[in-house]
């Protein structure tokens, strides 16, 4: 019992500050007593919980954070992208810094004053039995409601930017996308802090893609010079004939935990994951991917790669559930690490979970070293040791990064990437 | 050029050269030729600096430097290339990219100015059709997915890129139709010159009536125990290696 009310008072505590931002969730009072039912009658997971094995959410629950606005001016953003941008700073939408979409077809405003995607708010996440999402529902400040209707095309990507700038601050913050029917949307999210103290985001995205209608979403992650918090949730579902393409970029981050759930409820769905990750020092970065195929004839492919040095931790879990009915599946997973020093970790778990008999499935997952073979023949043609072992590791993210679509994300993620080799 | 003496090289604790003695001088075409396991591939490793070999006795000098006191790297940028018996496939580095970067570290030592994209880019297009390699090979990864013979052809794509001193060929023949080799062989005399050297190693003399050398060395058991004119290549072909492992054990 005294165990108990410790822990009680301390998610008490972590959730002090929290407690009068509560804009979206007000608009829907069913959800509220939901969430903070959950809130109360679930602990906080803990490496005993199998999804939380490698991954304390004790860092985040033990600390002292608070809702603040900003203090600072220049947020970091990926500067020439050509695209509509939807900037919080600590949480808080800033009028001033974004630019919304204006297009026939298209709607984007705040989800809290979006009563259509309020109504469908919480529709995919999970609220009742995620303790993290729960608070997420229970507090988060702000969105973006994106809708883009029947056959249009989003005619310029929506940038949303997630920076943080203070000390110790928390952003809670969720979005709703909808692309209807035979229209075709592309999203791209960054994280990115820039000060010397921690911040903590979380996020939640619930997204759904209608009948023949694409969604693209690029997720970028890094930290500057402070440590990085981030829970990071995204939930698709597929209508049939859609396609939905999510890249995911961790390019540093003290504490990234990110979960990609993703039903696949129409038939002839195409579904693309990609992932990659780099910590090093003591970051730690966590991949939960779930693709449930629930109907035929579709087809998701996934890979994530991994680079994984000094002290840091890496975690991969990829669920994929192919279920009675769903025949003629085609569903591929990869996971692909090398791990640089002894003292690193890397923890890969595909896991699928396959009811149907007719269908096409296989995922591999390998952790290993540099080819050092590889780095012998770049010296023998005079690449001296540091540029050979460069050029391997871009090689091997390479594929990745790549299928980033658009041409500025990509180049600054490959400039990122270069930069944190050089360092 | 080259000048090996007395060179004893050992792997994973069992010596494989035991002694070797060679010298290459300037513009100078070496056959090695000798039964398999005689430690052909260990010589042009331990030339090339290859970590997995221990040298334990003896010395290597190219133009005077000492050899074995450099890493892989410094080797080549001093002008020795090894084309390799069995070259790698390193996927998502492509040819190109991988080039560029050793033609200009090469370049940075010799305290050279880069080569601009243009020069490089006109480079690879006279150098590549020198061994008929087909320009969409330079776009893709290195040697992923190459036949043997294309593996064989962009390595000395990339020693005619380089351009090295000396040339250590590791039985590039093998394995290659008669086409192909030709096209090897027309790619090595085109850059045969008073400046440079090539140790070409063949299990086969065929390869010699294309590549004509200057002397025939037999490397067996680690050493070299019979050099000569290169009729000595045409006599070890009718009567195999069974007389000098005689003449040796005698
Ligand atoms: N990396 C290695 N590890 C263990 N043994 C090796 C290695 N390389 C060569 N050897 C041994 O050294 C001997 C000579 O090999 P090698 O130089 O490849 O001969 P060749 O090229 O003349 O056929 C052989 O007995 C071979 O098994
Ligand atoms: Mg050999």
């Amino acid at each position: 019992m005294e165990v108990a009310n410790v822990i009680d008072e301390k998610k008490a505590k972590f959730m002090t500050p929290f407690e009068g931002s509560s804009a979206l969730v007000d608009a829907r009072p069913e959800l509220k007593s939901e969430a903070d039912l959950a809130l109360t009658e679930i602990a906080v997971p803990t490496t005993r919980t199998e999804a939380w094995k490698y991954t304390r959410v004790g860092k985040i629950v033990n600390h002292d954070w608070n809702i603040s606005p900003s203090t600072a001016g220049d947020i970091k953003e990926i500067t020439n992208l050509d695209a509509y941008r939807a900037i919080f700073v600590n949480g808080i939408y800033d009028a001033t810094k974004s630019n919304l979409p204006n297009q026939a077809g298209v709607t984007c405003q705040l989800l809290s004053e979006a009563s259509d995607a309020l109504q469908q708010m919480g529709e995919l996440s999970d609220h009742n039995s995620d303790w993290l999402e729960a608070l997420n529902m229970r507090y988060a400040q702000e969105g973006m409601a994106l809708s883009v209707e029947a056959n249009t095309t989003l005619d310029k990507p929506l940038y949303i930017v997630h920076y943080t700038d203070n000390t110790n601050v928390a952003a809670i913050n969720r979005h709703l996308i909808q692309v209807a029917r035979g229209a075709n949307a592309e999203v791209i999210v960054h994280y990115v802090s820039n000060q010397t103290a921690k911040s903590f985001q979380s996020c939640v995205i619930e997204s759904f893609v209608a009948e023949n209608a694409e969604l693209q979403i690029d997720k970028i992650q890094e930290e500057m010079t402070g440590e990085s918090y981030i829970h990071a949730t995204e939930w698709t579902k597929q209508a049939r004939d859609s396609r939905f393409n999510i890249r995911t970029v961790t390019l540093s981050g003290q504490w990234v935990r990110n979960n990609l759930n993703i039903r696949v409820a129409g038939e002839n769905c195409e579904t693309h994951l990609f992932g990659t990750y780099m910590p090093r020092a003591k970051e730690h970065v966590d991949n939960h991917t779930m693709v449930d195929h629930l109907v035929p004839h579709c087809e998701s492919n996934e890979v994530y790669k991994g680079i994984v040095t000094d002290k840091a931790t890496a975690v991969f879990n990829g669920k994929v559930y192919v279920r009675l009915d769903a025949q003629k599946t085609n569903a591929f997973q990869q996971n692909a690490n090398i791990v640089l020093s002894d003292d690193a970790h890397m923890y890969s778990k595909p896991e699928l979970e396959i009811y149907a008999d007719d269908v096409k499935c296989s995922h591999g997952s390998t952790t290993g070293q540099f080819d050092e073979e590889a780095v012998y023949y770049l010296r023998a043609r005079g690449i001296g040791e540091a540029s050979a072992r460069k050029l391997l590791v871009q090689a091997f993210i390479k594929e990745i990064v790549e299928a980033i679509g658009d041409d500025a994300v990509r180049e600054y993620c490959l400039n990122r990437l270069e930069e944190r080799l050089d360092q | 050029m080259l000048e090996i003496k007395n060179l004893h090289a050992s792997v994973e604790g069992n010596e494989i050269l035991k002694g070797l003695n060679l010298e290459v001088k300037p513009g100078e075409v070496h056959a090695i030729m000798g039964p398999n396991g005689s430690g052909k591939s260990t010589l042009a490793s331990v030339l090339a600096g290859n970590e997995d070999y221990e040298v334990t006795e003896g010395s290597a000098h190219l133009d005077g430097e000492d050899l074995l006191d450099m890493g892989t790297e410094d080797r080549a940028r001093e002008g020795l290339f090894l084309a390799f018996q069995y070259p790698v496939e390193i996927p998502g580095v492509s040819n190109i990219n991988f080039l560029r970067t050793a033609l200009n570290e090469i370049r940075e030592h010799k305290g050279q100015e880069q080569l601009s994209a243009k020069d490089f880019l006109r480079l690879v297009k006279e150098k590549s059709a020198l061994v008929e390699l087909d320009g969409k090979l330079a776009n893709r990864s290195v040697n992923e997915g190459f036949s043997g013979g294309e593996k064989k052809r962009n390595e000395i794509f990339q020693m005619a890129m380089l351009e090295p001193k000396l040339a250590i060929l590791d039985e590039t023949d093998s394995g290659l139709d008669i086409d192909a080799l030709k096209v090897v062989a027309q790619g090595v005399n085109a850059m045969r010159s008073p400046e440079r050297s090539f140790l070409v190693i063949t299990h086969y003399q065929r390869l010699l009536d294309y590549i004509v050398p200057d002397v025939v060395h037999v490397l067996y058991k680690g050493r070299i125990v019979k050099s000569g004119p290169k009729e000595l290549a045409m006599e070890l072909e009718e009567k195999g290696y069974d007389w000098i492992k005689e003449e040796v054990t005698a």
